[in-house]
């Protein structure tokens, strides 16, 4: 047992429903208790769906917990079946289904004798993996299930498109900035002239997924999700796969003279060496604030990043490499990619932290003090707590991190609109620190509109407790209309029941 | 109190129970704020502390009187010992925190392996000193505010059974009684209770905000009612004291099993009411309980008219209008009935669970008010199946649907109002004067559309291919 109030990465089901609800016409059916459909409203809520979300929940209640699912979940796959024509239903076990051993292949395989989409169940463990593993193994696998599936028919194409082409994996919904990350990579690819051979999951449907094969290269913009697809491709067609983030200017650089070097080994006679140059001296604004007063204002400015693998680690080298910030300490809550995310940022950074402890990256975040946090909305509270400035850039996230603007973290945009964050949550710190040193603002007690200056009222004890329960930015005004109700009514001390009255009349 | 159901012509439907709604354990959100030293220790996995985090929004970050206690793998399949682990954590959270109770919230998980929380509880509370109650406010059995419930029921077997034997020690007990009597001297005390009348003690139940305890507490004192004290108190150490032949009387409609753990288990006698939701609801409320303590009501008339007349501008834009409650959090009854009153129709009541014994006077209200208004009366559909629904609501084409946030945005999409069940949850609703916000809250929706009337972009997804 553990005693804990905050997780970074959710429970591995979340992973699977990601997955599944990012390809279209596919439904996820929850093996589950009431309540277990969270997953629902967070879709519908921050990433403000206009389509229901395609999961429904097969409920554990007390009976099945007496005898068992029997008919109720194949009941369940069936009729969702029926209406509405899914091409494939994932079953996907919770905690509460793991623990009751319930034999759901069997219930998958007797499902799919009666539907005419596809039946899978998802192959997760609960206790062993989280959120991101098993969003990456959902993938694998429904990958998997229809490149077997071709195959068995002999629809498999496996011939390359006749120009370069690639399929962009890892796209997912409820992904940090995932889709406008994915909007600026096709922009990025076509400027390479290379085709756009597919996107999986985010928007592609599960027909799509035999055509895999006729990518020249895959590119996994995430560490989090779609390696293990993209290895799956590598071994079973020999597709290579570019696994670097095009995340900050040098990232991006090296992304593409990696997909340079993978397309010229198979034919193609690309250079992108003078677009590189292009966009980097005069596209991306990055390189120039680089050098701009800005940016030499922040050298040797401490900074401490956290979150995901991808996102810590990307922002650890633009911090450094590419803007001079002493970044104290880099973390990860990634923790069963720790190797990997080491070797990445050891050269960039004083100390790094693998951990899924939020007590701990606070006491750590205390400890070094730093000018700003990068980091995801935990953090961003542990810097209000401590007045530290904070950037988000990894998920767990809010909804105001599902900017409704374009936001792109990747390619050269991305650049931008890193450099705004990272400048931003810098010069806020500054503003703070020479507010204080010069007193503040000087005008807090200047806009207070006093009405009952010389009060001839008597609030009594129990009045001015009632009062006070009241929430700070509405108790003027609560205070001045009672105080007029009273006025008005001739009383002279005001007490709670006053206080009420005085609601009442005016109808608040 | 409960004979009425029988003849009622409301009609009850049951459906798959394929529904959206918190779970239970939602509970300590708003309960670890009411009790103010109190810890709820959720013992459970990864998937409760995931809906916790992300329902509870905000208030995770403010050093939130909650944990998980989270089962790992060796929990599971008993190779750690659940007492030791246990013991384990609460001596963290005492050295911690230093709680007056700690509450234990058991899950599914703990529900399917068969922890046995009850059990362990009295063993560990004697060895570390702090009360520790044991609520099992899981999603195999109980949907969202019933969680509550479950904690109440928990709670009231803590009540001490008997006054203490001085006056004075009495009125220490009682939170109620400390705020009312705040900085007063004794004489004017004594001077207070001759205001109210002499009768039986009254217990009050349910969990709300302090501004709405003091409301519903100055409502009865005007008819000479007192509030001998409410569960749950500001403090678990002010519990009130429930004394057999008590009168009891609950103030939101899913409190059930707290009210039967009160009448088999502290024998209490229940007052059956409507319960104090919108102008109505607190009128008949308040008459009820005056009935039963043979107190004749004063001037509620006047009361209750003059609070209508203040709703008028809201009710106005909401008359003739229909609206369809999907069901989530059992307050659907109270504010149909409310609703209805206001001039609404309701073709679909949806309702997790239906107590027709501890809601009895709430659906008795219910038809007589819709006899009244000369409205159809709803369907009352338990356990409903939200897919199903999204059909009927295709079909019935409503002004307004109150559903959970899984739904609102795509039902939005498609041009139908809708407004999050869960803010009725959250708001201050009960009692005469926060009627107003209720109908902030309903009207909200129909609001918005009068400013946004003429743009044409009501309907926001491409037309189906129809299946």
């Amino acid at each position: 047992m553990k005693l804990a109030y905050w997780m970074y990465a959710g429970p591995a089901h979340i992973g699977t429903l990601r997955v599944a609800s990012s390809f279209k016409n596919v439904h996820a059916i929850m093996h589950a208790p009431l309540g277990d459909d969270y997953f629902n409203v967070m879709r519908s809520m921050l990433s403000r769906e206009r389509d229901f979300t395609p999961v429904t929940a097969s409920i554990v209640d007390r009976h099945v917990l007496a005898r068992g699912s029997q008919e109720k979940v194949v009941d369940n796959i069936t009729r969702k079946d029926a209406e509405e024509h899914p091409d494939l239903i994932v079953l996907t076990p919770t905690c509460t289904s793991s623990i009751l051993q319930e034999d759901l292949q069997n219930f998958v395989e007797r499902a799919q004798i009666d539907t005419k989409g596809d039946v899978l169940l998802a192959d997760v463990n609960h206790y062993r993996v989280n959120e991101l593993q098993a969003a990456d193994r959902t993938l694998h696998q429904i990958v998997q299930f229809y490149i077997q599936k071709a195959q068995k028919k002999g629809e498999l194409s496996t011939e390359k498109t006749v120009k370069p082409s690639v399929n962009i994996i890892g796209v997912s919904t409820l992904g940090f900035h995932n889709n406008h990350d994915c909007t600026e990579l096709k922009k990025l690819m076509n400027n390479l002239g290379i085709e756009v051979n597919a996107v999986i999951p985010e928007g592609a449907s599960v027909h799509e997924l035999k055509n895999l094969p006729k990518a020249w290269f895959n590119l996994v913009p995430y560490r989090e999700l779609g390696m293990m697809t993209a290895n799956y491709l590598q071994a079973e067609f020999g597709t290579p796969f570019i696994d670097i983030t095009p995340m900050g200017v040098v990232e991006t650089a090296r992304c593409i003279r990696k997909i340079q070097e993978v397309i010229n080994a198979q034919g193609a006679t690309v250079n992108y060496e003078e677009l590189i140059n292009e966009q980097t001296l005069y596209v991306s604004q990055a390189a120039w604030f680089s050098r701009s007063i800005d940016c030499q204002n922040l050298t040797g400015k401490k900074a401490v990043v956290f979150g995901d693998s991808t996102h810590a680690a990307a922002m650890t080298k633009i911090l450094s490499r590419e803007m001079g910030i002493h970044v104290v300490w880099a973390g990860t809550y990634c923790k069963y990619d720790a190797e990997w995310f080491k070797e990445q940022v050891s050269e960039y950074c004083d100390e790094i932290l693998i951990t899924e402890d939020h007590g701990e990256i606070g006491d750590a975040i205390a400890r070094v003090e730093p000018a700003a946090i990068f980091g995801t909305q935990m953090e961003r509270h542990v810097g209000k707590r401590l007045n530290i400035p904070c950037g988000v850039i990894a998920a767990p996230i809010h909804v105001q991190n599902f900017p409704i603007g374009y936001k792109p973290f990747m390619g050269y945009e991305g650049t931008n609109q890193i450099t705004d964050l990272i400048y931003n949550s810098f010069t806020l710190g500054m503003e703070d620190h020479l507010l204080e040193i010069f007193g503040g603002h000087d005008t807090k007690e200047v806009i207070t509109k006093g009405i009952s200056a010389e009060s001839d009222l008597n609030w009594t004890k129990d009045g001015l407790a009632e009062l006070n329960k009241i929430p700070g930015f509405v108790r003027g005004k609560v205070k001045r209309n009672t105080e007029k109700f009273a006025r008005e009514r001739g009383l002279k001390d005001i007490s709670a029941e006053v206080l009420y009255a005085a609601k009442e009349a005016v109808g608040a | 109190m409960t004979v009425a159901t029988e003849q009622s012509a409301l009609n009850f439907e049951c459906e798959t129970g394929n529904y959206h709604t918190f779970c239970p354990i939602s509970c300590v959100a708003w309960l670890y704020q009411k009790i103010e030293d109190s810890f709820f220790l959720v013992i459970g996995t990864k998937t409760c502390g995931y809906f916790l985090q992300n329902a509870m929004g905000v208030m995770i970050f403010a050093e939130p009187r909650y944990a998980m206690a989270e089962l790992e793998e060796g929990d599971i399949s008993a190779q750690l010992n659940d007492y030791q682990e246990l013991k384990r954590l609460c001596e963290q959270i005492k050295r911690d925190r230093n709680p007056s109770v700690i509450v234990w919230i058991g899950t599914c998980t703990t529900e399917i392996i068969k922890m046995d929380l009850e059990g362990l509880a009295p063993k560990l509370e004697a060895e570390i000193g702090i009360p520790i109650v044991v609520a099992r406010a899981n999603g195999l059995d109980y949907a969202f505010t019933q969680g509550e419930d479950t904690v109440l029921a928990a709670m009231a077997h803590r009540c001490p059974d008997k006054a203490p034997i001085t006056d004075t020690e009495k009125h220490e007990r009682n939170a109620i009684q400390k705020l009312l009597h705040f900085g007063k001297k004794k004489e004017d005390v004594a001077q207070e209770e001759s205001e109210y009348v002499d009768h039986q003690p009254l217990v009050l139940f349910g969990s709300l905000p302090d501004p709405v305890v003091t409301q519903l507490t100055l409502e009865l004192k005007k008819q000479g009612v007192k509030v001998s004290g409410w569960l749950p108190a500001k403090r678990f150490t002010e519990l009130p004291v429930i004394e057999e032949g008590y009168y009891v009387a609950g103030v939101n409609p899913f409190l059930s099993r707290t009210a039967t753990t009160l009448m088999r288990r502290k024998k209490c006698k229940l007052i059956g009411a409507p319960f104090p939701i919108g102008p109505d609801g607190t009128r008949a409320w308040v008459e009820k309980i005056c009935s039963v303590l043979g107190i004749t009501p004063q001037g509620l008339d006047e009361r209750e008219a003059q609070i209508w007349e203040n709703l008028e501008d809201y009710v106005q834009l909401i008359r003739g209008k229909s609206v369809f409650f999907m069901g989530d959090n059992l307050l659907e009854i109270s504010l149909a009935r409310f609703l209805v009153r206001c001039g609404m129709t309701v073709p679909e009541i949806g309702i997790p669970y239906m107590d027709k014994r501890y809601q009895a006077a709430e659906l008795e209200l219910l038809e007589k008010t819709c006899n009244e208004m000369g409205v159809a009366l709803p369907k009352i559909v338990e356990k409903p199946d939200n897919y199903n629904q999204v059909q009927r609501i295709y079909d019935l084409k409503p002004d307004l649907v109150i559903t959970g946030m899984s739904h609102a945005n795509p039902l939005e999409a498609r041009g139908i109002n809708t407004k999050w069940s869960v803010e009725f949850t959250f708001a201050q609703i009960h009692g005469f004067g926060n009627a107003r916000d209720i109908l902030e809250l309903v009207t909200r929706p129909l609001r918005r559309n009068n400013n946004l009337k003429d743009l044409g972009w009501d309907k926001l997804v491409r037309e189906e291919a129809k299946v």
